[in-house]
């Protein structure tokens, strides 16, 4: 864990196509961002829902891929060099004298003046098996995600689930573990070729043990896993090990923006439709995770919500400085903040 | 109009009358059926729209195709009657279709 602390001017939590955006509104505004996403790559549920499929209403793109629509927003923001803060949650937010400071689950601690929430659908959080009992095990015998490797040497691993993650862990962990086990529903593996070759070869040559199955259940003492119960069909084969590692992909949860003491509709943040700011001050949502009347969960509503966002963002950060309706065209300042010739 | 039935894990009942040319999962969202989530809005891309099809119509509701058998690794407890319900079309050969619904999405 590493203990961070960092002061910004302006922190926006989720970096979806919206998050991402709003840094190119406020950058025009000479307002720096530092931005926070769990996932660990950027682009929301355009990278991690869709990335191959077409995008048809952004407007003047008559059509762009989820993946290619979070390139060029990366591109499109990239003269204002945000500093991305990836693999991490926002876990807690409150008011430290006239700022706001805002810690996460990898041990960092924020102060910024302002905070703009752009959370989407939530945030993406590992799929947890209902597995009876899972929780008595969780974060000392059964991970959902890895940070510490160190601690799974010498260990009897089974690793669950035949998508990239399996897989990846498969071939990272297998030569310092004790012993690895692979267990999946189906011999097929849906991953990068390379890595299914790879780790068929393990399973053929014996270096790993598959299990053809699915877990049913867990058994040990004092959150300590001692055995797995796979099932297949009508048979039930125990595994003794002492670590768990499910893979199932990511599922959208609200997670602790809940807790943030931000009025509420339906677990969504309500918003002004002038300033997109929340019931406190200086803290604004955009894009899906915000809520008003006629709201659209579109992309291209929240790029809007970004433009006038950055308008009163700016006026905490620089009280004391007015604004100039300028365009990106015409205005040499903007072009100068671009890194284009006038 | 095509009559649907989803079974909670409780056994709650819930028959509905199906539009045609809809998705099964969009039957269950209009209707307020608890227990399908549908993060991805049926584009087979996250799993959480998981249902198991009575085995008397598992004929009729047909096999999953390649991308729907690898977006079912990330359901849980998959088995022969599982399917994603954003990919069952409601059509006439339906009528009267029955589905079970998972414990919870996860
Ligand atoms: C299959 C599909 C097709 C779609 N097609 C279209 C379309 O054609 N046109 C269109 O306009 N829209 C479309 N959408 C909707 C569009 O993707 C969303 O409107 C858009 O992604 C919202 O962007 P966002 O930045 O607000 O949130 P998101 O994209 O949801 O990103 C939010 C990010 O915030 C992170 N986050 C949340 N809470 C925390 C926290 N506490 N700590 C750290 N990180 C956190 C999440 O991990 C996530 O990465 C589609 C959606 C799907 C699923
Ligand atoms: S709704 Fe996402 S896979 Fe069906």
């Amino acid at each position: 864990m590493q203990a961070n602390r960092i002061e910004t001017d302006c922190l926006i939590i989720g970096a979806g196509p919206v998050g991402l955006f709003s840094v190119f509104e406020l950058g025009l505004l000479d307002i720096k961002c530092d931005i926070i996403d769990i996932l660990d790559k950027p682009g929301g549920q355009c990278a991690e829902l869709y990335p191959d499929k077409p995008i048809y209403d952004i407007p003047g793109v008559p059509e762009i891929t989820g993946e290619g629509l979070v390139s060029s927003l990366i591109k499109q923001i990239e003269p204002f060099n945000p500093v991305f803060h990836l693999s991490r949650i926002v876990t807690e937010l409150k008011k430290v004298d006239d700022r706001w400071e805002v810690k996460t689950d990898f041990g960092d601690t924020f102060s910024t003046k302002v905070i703009v929430i752009a959370a989407g659908g939530g945030s993406f959080q590992p799929k947890k098996p209902p597995i009876k009992d899972i929780e008595d095990y969780e974060d000392f015998s059964v991970f959902y995600s890895i940070r510490d490797k160190d601690k799974f040497k010498d260990k009897d691993i089974v690793i669950a689930g035949g998508g990239d993650s399996a897989l990846d862990w498969v071939l990272d962990l297998h030569t310092s573990a004790k012993s690895l086990t692979l267990v999946h529903r189906r011999k097929e593996f849906r991953a990068v070729p390379d890595t299914v070759n790879k780790v068929q070869e393990l399973i053929e040559s014996g270096t790993i043990n598959f299990e053809l199955g699915q877990i049913n259940q867990l058994s040990g003492e004092n959150n300590k896993l001692e055995c797995v119960s796979i099932k297949n069909g009508d048979q039930i084969k125990d595994i003794n090990c002492q670590i768990l590692l499910p893979f199932f992909g990511l599922t959208m949860k609200l997670g602790p923006v809940a807790d943030w003491g931000l009025n509420l509709n339906e677990n969504l943040i309500e918003v002004d439709t002038e300033k997109f700011e929340t019931n406190q001050n200086a803290i604004f949502a955009i894009g899906d995770i915000n809520t008003y009347p006629g709201k659209l969960k579109l992309i291209l509503c929240g790029f809007h919500e970004a433009a006038l966002m950055a308008q009163q963002a700016h006026s905490y950060i620089y009280p004391d400085k007015k604004i100039t309706f300028q365009y990106t065209t015409s205005s040499s300042s903007l072009k100068k903040k671009l890194g284009v010739k006038s | 109009m095509v009559k649907v039935t989803f079974i909670e894990f409780d056994k709650t009942e819930h028959s509905i009358d199906a539009e045609k040319d809809t998705s099964l999962m969009e039957v269950a969202i209009q209707n307020g059926v608890p227990g399908i989530d549908a993060d991805c809005g049926g584009a087979c891309a996250c799993a959480t729209c998981h249902v198991y099809v009575d085995q008397n119509w598992v004929d009729k509701t047909g096999k999953a195709e390649q991308m729907e058998q690898d977006m079912l690794d990330f359901a849980f407890d998959v088995t022969d009657q599982s399917r994603l319900s954003c990919q069952i079309k409601i059509t006439d050969d339906l009528d009267g279709l029955i589905v079970n619904l998972p414990e919870k999405q996860f």
